[in-house]
């Protein structure tokens, strides 16, 4: 440590805090990013179809959206369906 | 033997692919592997500038795409090495001038001719930079030791392993090699930048050289000729060691650590 620093006061090392936010970004990406698993377009459309045997929906009707919250990925599915449908 | 294509990339502009293509090319021409590099940078060629040849350009890789010159017309012979072309890119502002078919017939000729075909890929992730990585065997993804550029180099690798030819035709993986460019191993040091091991352990990438920050290597650009002719700077050096080791060879990786100071350089930094 050089001298100076003895009296400044060692500072946050920011290549630590670069090499942090990195790996959890390049973590991410490699997992596939929020995108989820690749039968998730087939399941929307199978759900869509399901749907539409007992009311009629629009293409946008089925959102599925994939959240990671530390280990656990949560799959979140949305329904919407017309006022006075249901 | 066949043609090995290498592609140089980063995602990232400005982090050193172009310096990295010319010092490349040249020092495997210099060990006598017949080379040819081509710059694919359509719309804003500077390859033959970092290479010297900037007023020796009559026809580029769009005219012979395009069949208005052949290649033998277009290939520049370079004047300070034996085995070594150069093909540069089209100034045209038409996007959409490289085609898939295309550059794939043009490697294909030049691979009956050539050893190594280096492929100095433009920055982003646009039609020019995916089709210089499209037929590549090998790519040298370009870094430095910062936060945008080792996200867009993952994000590189990330087309690299899925939207090549290699891959997309299930003949194997494209073989990766890290360069890590303008490193400070002072600043490492003192805690400011991502050290090669950061890099290495974030990216995941087998790592072909480390080339120092270096006064040099703006100097070279200055007078048209790789840094690699200058053996004895620091960066001229770091490529000789980076094609060597390309090439199979034992070279220990150098300019990692600082160099050591006098007391008073100790003492109160500088």
């Amino acid at each position: 440590m050089r001298l100076l620093d003895m009296f400044r006061g060692r500072e946050k090392q920011t290549a630590s805090v670069a090499k942090e936010r990195l790996q959890l970004i390049v973590a991410h990406r490699r997992s596939g990013g929020l995108k989820g698993p690749v039968y998730l377009p087939q399941m929307q459309a199978d759900l869509l179809a399901v749907i539409r045997k007992y009311v009629e929906v629009s293409d946008e009707a089925v959102k599925i959206d994939v959240e990671r919250d530390g280990d656990l990925e949560v799959l979140e599915l949305n329904i919407v369906v017309p006022d006075g449908r249901l | 033997m066949a043609a090995k294509i290498i592609v140089v990339t980063s995602g990232k502009g400005g982090v050193g692919k172009t310096t990295t293509s010319a010092s490349f090319a040249t020092g495997l021409a210099q060990r006598g592997h017949n080379t040819v590099v081509i710059d694919f940078d359509v719309g804003l060629r500077n390859l033959d500038l970092i290479m010297g040849c900037e007023r020796r350009v009559v026809y580029d890789f769009v005219n012979v795409i395009n069949g208005e010159a052949s290649l033998r017309q277009a290939l520049i012979k370079d004047k300070k090495v034996d085995n070594l072309s150069i093909l540069a890119a089209s100034q045209t502002r038409d996007k959409d001038a490289l085609s898939q078919e295309g550059v794939g017939r043009v490697l294909e000729e030049l691979a009956k001719d050539f050893e190594y075909i280096i492929c100095d890929s433009p920055a982003g992730i646009e039609k020019g930079a995916m089709l210089a990585m499209y037929f590549a065997d090998e790519a040298l993804v370009v870094t430095n030791p910062e936060v945008s550029s080792v996200r867009d180099s993952d994000r590189v690798l990330g087309i690299l392993q899925s939207k090549t030819e290699r891959v997309v035709h299930g003949i194997g993986p494209i073989k990766e090699h890290l360069v890590l460019t303008r490193y400070s191993a002072q600043r490492v040091a003192k805690g400011e930048m991502l050290s090669v091991d950061d890099v290495q352990e974030i990216l995941a990438v087998p790592l072909l050289g480390v080339v120092p920050e270096s006064a040099t290597v703006l100097n070279s650009s200055n007078a048209g000729s790789p840094v690699i002719l200058e053996p004895e700077s620091d960066a001229g050096s770091a490529y000789m060691d980076l094609v060597d080791r390309f090439l199979g060879e034992e070279r220990p990786h150098r300019f990692l650590t600082e160099e050591r100071k006098g007391f008073l350089g100790r003492l109160f930094g500088t």
